[in-house]
Order: structure tokens, then sequence, then C-alpha cells
């Protein structure tokens, strides 16, 4: 039992959903209730992974391995190291926490839409999980239908455009990231003669740079898209600003970061010279930094206060791919942490939308304001969540900026020097809608009434806190997760990384003469 | 008991006050309905902001109490939190003076407790290629310096929260005021007793959001929650520059631990121009302007006077405001190496001073008076570190937090009396009225002015005496310092006459309240009040050589942390080939001297010739409205920074990215639509309508034989036999 346990995780969702279908659409409570259920079982049953993890492995591990279509050679083949493992695990407890904010939301085709998470559920988990490419392009392509559906059927008012803009646009890129695919599988078959989609066999290949190039801008659109780097980032705005609550804590928290893990697991191990290569380090670099400062001040001057959040996820995943980029053991690891952060924080800032938009029907800032007056224990959470995004120490933003500041610094000051704004206009545009929404009088006479967080809704935010915390106070766990899997990574496109610096310092210590004081 | 392994628990104290207060706060010190509030969902949850303010501080000007405040409810229970929080921190102090005691009982005098290891970075490729880990303890380290920084907190700190019973007990929100405090003092406490300077990053940024907290404590007003937001984002930027000098220095040392930081730059010669130890020291030197106040970064700390007066007290003149000061020294070995550094710190802490003094002179808000003064006080202390004199810095740190604290205690004082007043031309005449407060306020301003025998002037008089004097130094810089203290004994004495002596010019409703405060207030004023007059003694000039040694504890005190540095070495070489005993009576004499003249000509113009103020001000024509408008700094910062570059640039990154970037995609869009209707036409028009054009043809070409094709047989067999008939007919006729 014990060896499947990554194929429960993966399926747990899946098969939480097919029971969902058994229900009849006419038992809402017990459609509800059989959700959250499901969604609860399976972050359960993630729990032992964090248990079982071998922290000293940098490979793979939990790896199950079977045929599925021999004649293209794809197999079902899974397996996770410490970057998947935080994922899957954010996948999980997201996933659960946003069935559960959507309880009192959702009031109209309640089966389906708590199907559509269910099925999400598992596709985002199979993204982070599979070790074939063909296997991950079709979780990948999973995750896309429900969230089309979640955003066309249960948006807003311009609920189609963003729909459809979202549909499009991640499928244009995907299809470019399938021309790369497919180029690296022939590509396999000319060196191997045999076809195959696994990833632990097309890291045999040995690709002129030229190709590596060019498979590497294929990913690229593929990735940039997904996470959505500058300037590939106007459909998260309008599918944020659009979709349901539920959804976009799940778009921002999770589905963005197969993006980034894209570039993480695929784009450097698989086409190590092209992601050394200067030109495209230096091009990566500089899209981060204009995400980081533009997703800033775009954000500062929003009136929509989802829009807002959706622009701050912006700025935030610049740090994180600027830390990928920095492509040292910080720059990755901090980037890792950081989409975890960015996963708690930034969800914790939509719930904390819906909350009032369940109430108010309005997402303008311009229609709050006092609301601490009336909504004192909402005021504490968003302030928390505030702070926990604009990387105060102690709680999770820090540790994730800071860590990627030590790689980006290692990598280039200038990068450093650059980035570090981030955190003046991070601090700036949250302080400015907590100003706007929570502090003052209360000016808007509907918003006299409100009431206070029920006690569901604490329990949507409790988690997240706890989380946040946790990581702030004691990070120590998340780097030895980490520490392995990363050190794999920077060793295989920086080869001898490890070894030379450490032989060079030795050399220059005594070329120069001076005292090992300097340690 | 040993104190000295138990410093870890000095900040943990108050952080228990902070976390039993927002946990059950509101059960200790009920809130009134807010008139605005409803039931909420959950009662007893934490809070960050409990309800209750409504509008009832609206009309009210400032941020004093007793402003009609109905009186308060649920006051046994209230009694715990004022027992609770003022105790956590006297806790605090009573194991701070039990190891500053056994700390002084030891030879090497540094005492460092490693709870654990906080953060193990991942392995970094050092300046030098070599690879280390960024660690940070969660560590604790009393030496001279930080036992010092951590008796003021805890001392004055827990006079402040003892006045705050007082001074907030008419507030609502009473709790959270409390838990804010203690908080803020947990996190000062970790600020100086940090052992590396992640962990003084830690308590940094988190003396910044008590700050902000605090600031904004009635945030039903915009004022206050605009200061907050002002203070913590302008406090931003001086932390990018410490977060960037922080990694310069690890990627140079490969450690952030003072200890192992000042080891490694110990065997390193000053530097020759501005090289790599300049930049991290003027990084970090960044940092501090964000957090001292000092230009260009000052301007949140006089809008910071939208908190509560104990607030201003404690965070804003004595501890948070000084951390910069205490990083400084913290990092002397570092500053020793860098002249051209400290030449920048000197010449900012110098400007400053006098930027801030200037505009002290004509404020007529008591406690902005007070703000700009803090400001010019705190460009002192840089003054003093940037010529190389670090225990002077923290000297004049030392007795500032007492004239400073008490001064902004009594203005709360006096502000409680008034009914909330804060304008020092509605007042006058004070001084029987509230006896107790004028003669404590009456000891800080002879202090702060520096009248000989008070705290102020002998850390003002050593400040002055080493930019003269000091290597580092320059005549200039002691210039620049003896003008402005004569602006500060001007600025503290108008303000004093215009508060409490001459005929009252205040409003007859007010007149009948004004009250002295109660002993709850009157205590903490007393008891610094001789702080300031006898703090100073412990570090009487070198010159006074008939005091003994004694006398002189403090310098001696701080000799381990300061004297290691090779600057050092030079300036006391310096210092004793050269010492000119009559140039230092001369400017001692002279410092008093301004001092005097400063206070004769405050007396002047507001108390015996009280026409000429009005005439000076329409004969200096737009000075003074440059200067009562604070030389217009805000505003060019929110022409170019605010409205400029954040919000106009924005703006138009929001028009970019709707127009040009999202364009481009619904542009696409477009054109695929556009494309595909263009390929309908063609494919219904071009595509299909050549084939059907072609099969028209067809059509058309084959029409006559359609005719023939009719499907009748008769037509056929007729057809047949006129054939056959033909043929034969031909046949024949061959």
């Amino acid at each position: 039992m014990s060896n499947h346990l990554l194929s429960i995780v993966l399926f747990t969702p899946l098969a939480g959903m097919l029971i969902l279908l058994l229900i009849p659409a006419a038992q809402k409570n017990l459609i509800r209730i059989w959700a959250n259920v499901a969604a609860f079982a399976g972050f359960l049953v993630s729990l032992p992974l964090w248990v079982h993890f071998d922290r000293g492995n940098g490979g793979f591990q939990m790896v199950e391995r079977g045929d599925w279509i021999p004649a293209l050679g794809v197999k079902y083949n899974i397996g996770i190291d410490g970057v998947s493992l935080l994922l899957v695990l954010l996948t999980t407890l997201t996933g659960f926490i946003a069935i559960l904010s959507s309880w009192n939301a959702v009031d109209r085709h309640e089966k389906s839409y708590y199907a559509m998470f269910l099925l999400q559920q598992t596709g985002m988990i199979g993204v982070f999980v599979a070790l074939d490419f063909f296997l991950f392009y079709v979780f990948w392509e999973v995750v896309l239908i429900p969230m089309y559906f979640i955003i066309g059927v249960w948006g807003g008012p311009r609920k189609l455009y963003a729909a459809i803009k979202f549909f499009m646009y991640t499928l244009a890129g995907s299809v470019l990231m399938l021309l790369g695919i497919l180029t690296l599988y022939f590509e396999h078959f000319n060196q191997f003669n045999f076809y195959t989609f696994e990833i632990s066999e097309l890291l045999k290949l040995n690709l002129p740079l030229g190709i590596q190039q060019w498979v590497f801008w294929a990913f690229f659109i593929g990735f940039a898209i997904k996470v959505p780097m500058f300037p590939f980032h106007t459909w998260l705005p309008d599918a944020h600003v659009e979709a349901p609550t539920a959804g976009s804590v799940i778009l921002a928290s999770v589905l963005l970061k197969m993006g980034t893990y894209g570039f993480i697991r695929f784009s450097l191990p698989l086409l190590p010279n092209a992601s050394i290569d200067p030109w495209i380090v230096q091009t990566m670099a500089v899209l981060s930094i204009v995400a980081i400062i533009y997703g800033a001040l775009v954000s500062l001057m929003q009136e929509d206060w989802k829009k807002l959040v959706a622009y701050s996820s912006v700025s935030h995943l610049g740090f994180c791919t600027l830390g990928i980029f920095s492509l040292n053991p910080n720059g990755i690891a901090g980037s890792v942490l950081q989409q975890i952060n960015h996963g708690i924080s930034t969800g914790m800032l939509f719930l904390i939308v819906g909350v009032v938009y369940e109430r108010r029907h309005t997402r303008l800032i311009r229609d709050y304001g006092g609301l601490a007056h009336v909504m004192p224990n909402f005021a504490f959470i968003f302030a928390f969540a505030m702070l926990s995004s604009a990387g105060l120490p102690l709680l999770n933003g820090f540790i994730g900026e800071f860590t990627i500041l030590q790689g980006a610094f290692e990598a280039s000051r200038t990068w450093a020097a650059f980035a570090v704004t981030g955190v003046v206009l991070g601090a700036a545009y949250l302080l400015w809608v907590y100003q706007r929404t929570m502090l003052g009088q209360i000016t808007n006479a509907k918003n006299r009434l409100l009431p206070d967080l029920s006690l569901r809704e604490w329990a949507v935010f409790l988690p997240f806190m706890a989380w946040a915390l946790w990581i702030g106070i004691y990070p120590k766990p998340y780097f030895d997760v980490l520490e392995k899997p990363v050190a794999q990574l920077v060793e295989r496109v920086r080869p001898g990384y490890f070894e030379a610096q450490a032989a060079r310092a030795q050399a220059a210590l005594i070329d120069s003469g001076k005292e090992t004081t300097l340690r | 008991m040993n104190f000295l392994d138990s410093i870890w628990l000095i900040p943990l104290f108050p952080l228990f006050g902070a976390v039993v207060m927002l946990l059950m706060g509101r059960r200790l010190d009920p809130q009134p309905a807010s008139p605005v509030a409803v039931a909420s969902g959950v009662g007893d949850a934490p809070d960050a902001h409990g309800h209750g303010h409504g509008e009832r501080h609206a009309s009210a000007h400032d941020a004093a109490p007793g402003h009609g405040h109905e009186a308060h409810h649920g006051a046994g229970s209230r009694a715990l939190v004022s027992l609770l929080c003022p105790g956590m921190v006297l806790l605090s102090l009573i194991f701070t003076i039990g190891a500053v005691a056994q700390l002084a009982a030891t030879s090497e005098r540094v005492h460092q407790v490693i709870k654990y290891t906080w953060i193990t970075g991942l392995p970094f490729q050092l300046q030098d290629g070599s690879l280390a880990r960024f660690g940070a303890d969660l560590g604790f380290l009393l030496d001279p310096l930080s036992a010092v920084m951590t008796l003021v907190v805890t001392f004055v700190g827990f006079l402040i929260h003892v006045y705050s019973i007082g001074y907030m007990g008419h507030e609502t929100g009473y709790y959270r005021f409390f838990a804010y405090m203690n908080l803020f003092v947990f996190f000062m406490l970790t600020l100086v007793l940090a052992n590396n300077y992640l962990l003084l990053f830690v308590g940094w940024e988190g003396v910044g959001l008590c700050s902000y907290l605090l600031i904004g404590f009635y945030f039903h007003k915009k004022s206050a929650g605009d200061a907050g937001k002002k203070a913590f984002v302008v406090n931003r930027i001086g932390d990018a520059g410490f977060i960037v000098g922080m990694l310069l220095m690890f990627s140079v040392v490969g450690t952030v631990r003072f200890v192992d930081v000042n080891q490694a730059f110990g065997g390193m010669s000053p530097e020759t121009g501005f090289g790599v130890l300049s930049a991290m020291a003027l990084l970090l030197f960044i940092g501090a302007t964000g957090k001292s106040a000092q230009v260009p970064l000052y301007t949140w700390l006089p809008d910071a006077m939208e908190g509560p007066t104990p607030v201003s007290a404690l965070i804003h003149a004595a501890t948070m405001v000084t951390a910069g000061v205490y990083m400084v020294a913290r990092s002397n070995v570092l500053y020793q190496l860098t002249p051209e550094t400290s030449g920048i710190v000197a010449a900012i802490g110098a400007f400053t001073a006098i930027l801030a003094a200037s505009i002290a002179l004509v404020q007529n808000d008591i406690k902005r008076v007070l703000a700009y003064s803090t400001v010019s006080q705190l460009g002192f202390m840089f003054m003093a570190a940037g010529v190389g004199a670090y225990w002077v810095a923290i000297f004049h740190l030392y007795t500032h937090a007492f004239f400073k604290a008490l001064l902004f205690l009594g203005s709360g004082s006096v502000i409680h009396a008034m009914s909330g007043e804060q304008d020092i031309r509605r007042m006058g005449g004070l001084k029987d009225k509230i006896p107790i407060t004028h003669w404590t306020m009456f000891v800080a301003s002879l202090a702060i002015a520096g009248i000989p025998g008070l705290a102020g002037f002998f850390s003002k008089d050593e400040i002055l005496w080493q930019a003269w004097s000091s290597p580092l130094g320059s005549k200039a810089v002691w210039a620049v310092g003896t003008v402005t203290a004569f602006m500060t004994a001007f600025y503290m004495w108008r303000l004093m006459y215009l508060t409490f002596y001459g005929r009252s010019r205040v409003a007859p409703e007010v007149a009948a309240h004004v009250h002295e405060s109660p002993a709850t207030m009157t205590v903490p004023l007393t008891i610094l009040a001789a702080g300031s007059a006898l703090a100073g003694w412990i570090g009487v000039p070198k010159l006074w050589t008939m005091f003994g040694d004694g006398f002189r504890t403090f310098e001696h005190w701080l000799e381990p942390v300061f004297a290691s540095g090779a600057a050092h070495a030079a300036a006391a070489a310096h210092g004793e080939a050269h010492h000119d005993t009559s140039i230092e009576w001369l400017l001692m004499g002279l410092s008093v001297l301004i001092a005097l003249l400063g206070i004769v000509l405050a007396r002047y113009l507001y108390s015996v010739n009280t026409a000429a103020p009005d005439a000076i001000q329409r004969a200096s024509g737009p000075l003074y409205g440059v200067l009562s408008n604070k030389w217009y700094v805000d505003e060019i910062y929110d022409f170019l920074f605010i409205n400029g570059l954040s919000k106009g640039g924005g703006r138009v990154l929001s028009r970019f990215d709707n127009r040009i970037v999202d364009g481009g995609v619904n542009g696409a869009g477009w054109m695929t639509r556009l494309a595909a209707t263009v390929s309908g036409f063609w494919d219904t028009w071009v595509v299909d309508g050549s084939i059907r054009l072609l099969a028209f043809g067809v059509k058309v070409a084959s029409y006559p034989m359609r005719l023939l094709q009719s499907g009748y047989v008769q037509s056929y067999a007729f057809v047949i036999v006129v054939g056959v008939a033909v043929a034969l007919g031909y046949y024949l006729t061959r």
C-alpha cells in the first residue's frame, strides 16, 4: 500500500469526484459536505509524503513506473523530489481551503462546480509528480479545462471573455511547448533508437546548443505564459477578476506555480547549456526584474481590489523567476520557498477579497473604508496576510524574498539592487489598500452592518496563518527538503559549482596570503 | 540566579504580555459598543483593531485623550491589563539589571547565548569564490554596548508603560494599546540583544511594524493612517539599503555574527578611497537614515506624532529612532575602516541637526517642536559617530533618552491638562496650574539646552569637542553643531515660555478644566527629571580633573567595544599628543555661553518684548514661510516620488498595460478573428467558389447534353430510328 502512496495522493480527488457524480444534483448539502470530505481526505493522504520523505536523497522518490502507451513509449511514471513535495502539499492544502471557502459563495450548479475542483486537484498534483513528459503534458492540459469552466460558468460579468482569453492564451503556449517536447522525443530516438518521454531518459540526451536554445524558447513560451512573466501576464488580471474566489485562490496559489515548476523541472536540467547561455539568462533576469517593479507599480494604481492582488502576483512571481535564473542554490531554493509563500499569502489575500465580496458584491476599493470598525477580526487577518505578503521578518514572505535576494546578489549585485525595490513598493501598495479599505471612517452606509468572520471563515484562514508562521519562525525543515535536489540541479546546470569554487577559494587564500581570519 | 545565561528571557516577557493581550485582551478590557459595530461572528478571537472609536474622535483635532469620552466600564478587569503589561517590562528590567551586574563582574565583558540556529541558508559563493552558508542564530549578545541599550529600553520603557496607565486610562482600545507597546518592547529588545545582523533586522522591522500600528492607533483618523503608512514605507527604503548592505557584508566576510564580523574586520587596515567596505558601510547607514530619521529619510518622524504621546516618547524619541545610532556604533569596527563613509555620516548628521533645528524654531504644535528636536538631536549622535567618537554617540543617546522622553511625557501631561490642545500659541501661564509638569519639563529643557551639570551638557559638549578635535572631525562640523546648539536652546525655551510663562492665552472653556495629571503620570515624570539632572555625571569631561575616574565610568564601560578598531588607536594617539586644555576650556565656555544666549533670547522675545516675534516674522519675509513650511521638503518629495514616480509611474504603466501589452493580446485575438473572417470569405467565395464555378461551368456545358438525356424512351427510339435511317441512307447512297 505504502509504495503506491503517491498514486493514492494523485487519485484521491478524482475518486472523490467520481463518487460526487453519483449524488443527485438536488442534494446540495450532501454535495457540499462530500466535496469537503473528499478534499480534506486528499490533504490528509498527502501528509505522509512529508513524513516518509528522505531528505538525504536528491533524486526522485516514491517512484511508480508502469507502461501506459507502449507503442509510443509513454509510461505512467511518477515520483517526487523536494521541489515537487512542497508543491504537492501546497496543492492539497489549498484545494481543501478553496473548496471550504466556496460553501456559501456558490449557489448554482453546485455539483458540477465541486466536480470541476476535484478534477482539477488531480490534474495539478499530476503536473507536479509526473516524470514522463507525455504524462506531464496530459495533466497540464487537464488542469486547463476545469479552470476554463470555473471562470466561464461561475465567474463575474465578463466571465466569457476572461475564460476564453485564459484558455486560448495558455493553450497557445502549451502547443509551442508540445513542439519542444516532440523535438526532444525525436532527438532521443535519433540518438538512442527508441522512443521515450521519460525525464530520466531525456536527461541523457546530448544536444547541440542551437537545438537547446530553440527548445528553451519553445518551453519558455509555455511556462512564461503560465507563470505569468512580463509581458505575457495580461490574461491573469482578467482571469482573477472574473473568477469566483475559490478559483482565484487555486489560480494564484497553485496554477501559476506550474510555470515556475516547469522551468525548474524541465528547462534547467534538460537544457543546461541553453540555461546558462548569458543572453538567455540576462533576458530572463531583466524580464523578472521588470515584472517585480512593473507589477508593483501597476498594482499601486488599481481601483479594483482583486486586480490589485492579481498584479501583486506578477510582482511576486518576478522574484520567483529571478531566483531560478540566478542559477545558484539560494536562488532556486528561495524561489521554491517563495512559490509556497506566495501561495499562502496571495491565497489569503484573495480569500480576504472574497469575504467582503460575498457580503457586498463589489470589488471596488472605494466602496469600502473603515471596515476595521465593524470587522475587527477580519482586519486582523488582513493585516496578517498583508505583512506576510510584504515580507515582514518572522513571517514566511521574508524568508523567501531574502533567500532569493541572496541568490540574486550572488549572481549579480545589480540584479539584487533592482529587485530590492520590490520590497519597498510591495509595502506601499499593500499598506495603501489596507488603509483605503480597513482604516478611516466608514463612508459607505452599506458597510455599517457587515458581520465579522464566521467560524467557517476562520477555519479557512487558520491553516494558512499557521503555515506562514511556521515558515517564518523555523524555516529549516524547508531548506532541509530542498537542499539536495537543488544542489543536484545546480550541479547539472553548472557542473563543478561546488568543488571548483572551494578549490578556487583555497587557491585565492594561498595566493593573497591572507589569514584564515577572513572566514 | 544566573541572569547572564537568561538574557534570552528579557525580550520574551513583553512578548508574553503582547500575546496574552491579543488573545484575551478584549475579555479583560471589554470594549464599549461602537456606534457602528454590531455583533461579530466570533467575540473572543484575536483582534488587531478593537472597535469602538466610531466618530467620537472625529472632532478632536489632536490625538490626545481625556476629550469627551464617556466613563469606561469594566475597569476592574482592566486593572489586570495595567498590571500585566508594565509588569512584564519591569521583569525585563530586573533581569537586565541582574545580567548587567553579572556582566560587570566578568573579565571579558562579552556574553553570548545562542539558543538555536534560526536560518541556515544554502551554499553561497562569496566574493573570493569560496562557499559559505548564510547562517543566523537565534542568539543574544550582552556586552557593554547592548547593556546600555537594554537598560535604557527597559528602564524608560517601564516608566512610559506606567505613565500610559494614566494617560490612556480614558481610551477605548486600552488593551490594544498595551498589546502593541509590549510587542514593541519585545522587538526593541530583540534588536539590541541580537548577536547577528539578521536577527537585529528582525527587531528592526518589528519595531517598524509596531511604530506603524501605534502611529495609526487612532485609525479612524485619515491623518493617522497616512502617517503610519508614511513611516512604514519610508523606513522600508532604508531597510532595502540595509538588506543589500547585509548581503554585501556576508559576501565579503562570510558571516553576519557581530563577534565574527568584527574579528574579520579587525585584521584589515582602513580603506583608502571609496571601496567595497565603504559601500557596505554606506548601505547600512542608509538603513540608519530611515530608522533614525536622518536626511533624506527624516520626513516620517514629525508626522509620526499622530500617535498617542507615550508612543512618541518611547518609540519616536527614546528608543526606536536611536536604533540607527546603535547599529552604526555596533558596526564601529567597519566604520573605522571606512573614513569616506564616516565623513558622510558626520556630514549627514550635522546637516540633519541644523535643518531640523531650523524648522523647530517656528513650529507651533508642542509635539512637532519636540519631533524636530528629536531629529536634530539624532543628527548630533550621528555627528559623534561620524567623527569616530562612538562612545559619545551612545552617551548622548543615553542622556537624550531621559530628557527627551521626559519632554514628550511632559508635553503629554500638558495636552492632557489642556483637554487636547496642542498649539503653544493657545497656552501660556500654566506654570502654577500644573506645577509638577512644569518643574520636570524645566529641568529637561535646561538639560537639552546644555546648562552645565545637567545630563545634556555633558554629552553635547563632548560631541562638540570631538567634532573639533578628532582626526575625522572638522571645524565645519563643530561650527554647525555649535549653531545648532544655540538654536536648540532657543526653540526649547521658546516652547517653555509660550507654554508655562507669561499671560495665559488659554481658551476660557479649556482653562476651567486645567488640572495636574494623576500620580501614575507625575511619578514617571519626576523620576525622569532626576535622570535628566544626574545621568550625565558618569561622563564628565576629561578636563574636569577634580573629579575622579569614577565620574568617567561611561567611557570606560564602553571601551572594550570601541577600543578595538584601527582608527581608535590613531585617534587616541592623536588626542594625547595634541591635548591643549586651553582650547577645550574655551570651547566649553563658548558652548555654555550660546546655551545661555539662546535661553535669554527666547525669554526676551516671548516673555519681555512679546511684540518682537511678529515684527521679526514680518521682517524676515519669505524665510519664515520657508521654515514654517519645513523647507517644502514634504511637498517636493510628494511631487517627485509619491505623485511622480510611484503614482504617476503606476498610472502610466497601468495605461501601458491596458493599451499596449493587453492591447497586443486583444489585438492578436482580433487579428485571429479577422483572419478567420477573411478565411471564411475566401473559403466560401474563392476556394469553394472555384469549385462551384467549375461545377457551374460543367453544368452549363452539359446543358445541351442534358437536353438530350430526357429519359423518354420514345424519343430515344426516335433518335435511334433517325440515326439508323441516316446511316443507312449514307451507305446506300455511296
